[in-house]
């Protein structure tokens, strides 16, 4: 297959927009990565939409040739939307690869997008929700900080996490996010007010465990590796991915302080990079709530089974520790507008390997990592890209 | 087809279960408070949710046994902040994975002791909630409640 490059990235502001439709937001996304790239809308071959649940959220369907129609889009080019839950913009960006490897496109345009605060909270959880097992999981209760809490509670229970332990990822992606101006959380937050603070969301997790109900876009452009080298931008290649699945509802699973999507995901694109862990510089990892990011590092195989809380609490995923995660701020604190979120992932990882990261830019950084979980883990999309 | 029980009923108002043939004769049991899993009679396979094919061999010949009812709790959540607008005035409420002596897990709820009573290994046993008239949810209470 093809090499395949990311030539242009673009973010809309994560957080409450108001004063922005969903297609605006689209829109903006895609404008500024094809402005990034230096290519016009003519040159775009294909394009992929990540969303969620904009049938819930705004009461839309089709919603590819949609945005496409908006941005103006050349007729003769296929329009899909892709959904898989929080990973439907992992996905979009591995179909963007694959249209490209096929050889059927030149220049791929991905969206990924949400606007999810049309609704009050409970209905955003109910439509949420829906990722879950509807029938046999939702009606009786069950949410997704519900589900997060049942992981987090086995996590507990085997390997001794504590709620400091999960407050540290807090604080770290709490501060990261300071230095994000496109992330929606501008707030400080410290170990004491966390571990203080008794908002209980779903029992073990509080308020500043969850991520944030967000609106927002990310746009990325995809060439191959060939065409990518004739354009101005410094191009960061993807250099392995991968995309697997789990059983579908939590309590099909044999373990909960485990997804099995992941480990299966990040073992096949480690392969096909044929990179080593320790070669990472910096990760995006999919922190819906800060439990899934423990387990998460743990997955990826950056760090022994049970000590993701440990690790994160010494600082080893700080901005400045042995690899830093989610310099972005994460789902935490830059935002999770479910479907943008896998391809928000892709641009930080951008930006952070062309060294154009500003204050939260990790030093040196040659090789990222993209790690996008849908539901209770039943879709993990797993992106290595390389500085080339 | 499908026929959803009816939701005016005594004003509950939360989802209910949908009664369609593979589901109806389990939902009939719990109805006369009795707790039964389906089971695989060409594999033996014991299973949960009802359906119509085995998860295993896909054999269309199975039954109903009559179940324990008895099981232990796997993993729990308290939920209190921001449930679904069908949930909302039920807080603090559990939900909890429950693995009955069969080897089925399920969702459940935990009834009849005080939320922050609840425990990793708990042992619990079912009890039936008349929800309205049609239907009758299996919950899970501590045993010796
Ligand atoms: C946690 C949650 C229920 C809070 O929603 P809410 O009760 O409507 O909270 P509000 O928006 O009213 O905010 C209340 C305060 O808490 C803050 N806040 C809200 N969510 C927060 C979060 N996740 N972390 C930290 N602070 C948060 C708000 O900024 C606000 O602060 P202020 O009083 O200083 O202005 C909601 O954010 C949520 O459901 N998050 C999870 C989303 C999710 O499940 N995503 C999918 C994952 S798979």
């Amino acid at each position: 297959m093809k090499r395949v490059s990311v030539i242009g990235i673009g973010n809309t502001r994560y957080g409450v927009i108001k004063d922005r439709s969903f297609l605006d937001l689209a829109v903006e996304a895609g404008k500024k990565a094809m402005a990034d790239a230096g290519i016009t809308t003519d040159e775009v071959e294909a394009f992929y939409l990540g969303n969620y649940a904009g049938s819930d959220f705004i009461n839309q369907n089709h919603l590819a040739p949609y945005v496409g129609a908006a941005l103006r889009l050349r007729r003769d080019i296929p329009c899909t939307h892709i959904e898989n839950a929080c990973a439907s913009g992992g996905s979009a960006v591995r179909e963007g690869i694959l249209a490209i490897g096929s050889g059927t496109a030149g220049k791929v345009l991905v969206i990924g997008i949400e606007k999810m605060n049309t609704v009050p909270t409970p209905k955003v959880t109910e439509f949420l929700a829906k990722a879950g097992d509807w029938e046999h999981e939702v009606k009786v209760g069950y949410t997704f900080p519900s589900a997060f809490a049942m992981m987090a509670r086995r996590h507990m229970h085997q390997y001794g996490t504590t709620r400091e332990h999960l407050a540290a990822v807090t604080v770290k992606n709490h501060t990261n996010a300071l230095k994000n101006p496109d992330a929606q959380m501008q707030k400080l937050v410290s170990m004491e007010q966390i571990l203080n603070d008794n908002r209980v969301v779903a029992d073990p997790l509080r308020l500043y465990d969850c991520s944030l109900i967000t609106d927002g876009a990310s746009a990325v452009i995809l060439a191959d590796k060939g065409t990518a080298r004739n354009l101005s931008r410094k191009p960061v290649d993807i250099i392995g991915f991968a995309q697997a699945n789990d059983s579908f509802a939590l309590y099909q699973k044999d373990d909960l302080t485990r997804f099995d999507a992941t480990v299966e995901a990040a073992n096949m694109a480690f392969q096909m990079a044929g990179v080593k862990r320790e070669d990472v510089d910096v990760a995006e990892v999919h922190d819906c709530f800060t439990i899934a990011e423990i387990i998460a590092i743990e997955d990826l195989g950056f760090v022994p089974k049970g000590e993701g809380g440990p690790a994160t609490l010494d600082g080893l995923t700080s901005l400045n520790g042995k690899f830093a995660v989610n310099p972005s701020g994460g789902l935490k604190a830059k935002g999770h507008p479910v479907g943008a979120t896998g391809v928000g992932q892709i641009v930080e990882i951008v930006e952070q390997l062309r060294g154009e990261a500003g204050d939260r830019q990790v030093k040196d950084a040659e090789i990222g990592l993209t790690h996008n979980l849908g539901g209770s883990g039943a879709t993990c999309v797993v992106h290595i890209l390389a500085r080339c | 087809m499908s026929e959803k029980a009816s939701t005016k009923s005594g004003g509950y108002e939360k989802p209910l279960p949908e009664f369609r043939p593979e589901t109806k004769p389990y939902w009939d049991a719990c109805k006369k408070h009795e707790f039964s899993l389906p089971r695989c009679k060409k594999c033996g396979k014991v299973f949960f949710y009802p359906r119509a094919l085995c998860p295993v061999c896909m054999s269309q010949d199975l039954e109903l046994i009559k179940a324990s009812g008895k099981a232990k709790v796997w993993t729990f959540a308290i939920h209190h902040m921001g449930p679904t607008p069908a949930y909302k005035g039920e807080p603090p409420y559990v939900v909890a994975i429950v693995e009955t002596q069969e080897g089925v897990k399920m969702m459940t709820n935990i009834v009849g002791c005080k939320p922050e009573d609840v425990r990793i290994g708990m042992a619990v046993e079912v009890v039936f909630d008349d929800v309205t008239p049609e239907v009758t949810l299996p919950k899970f209470k501590p045993i010796g409640k």
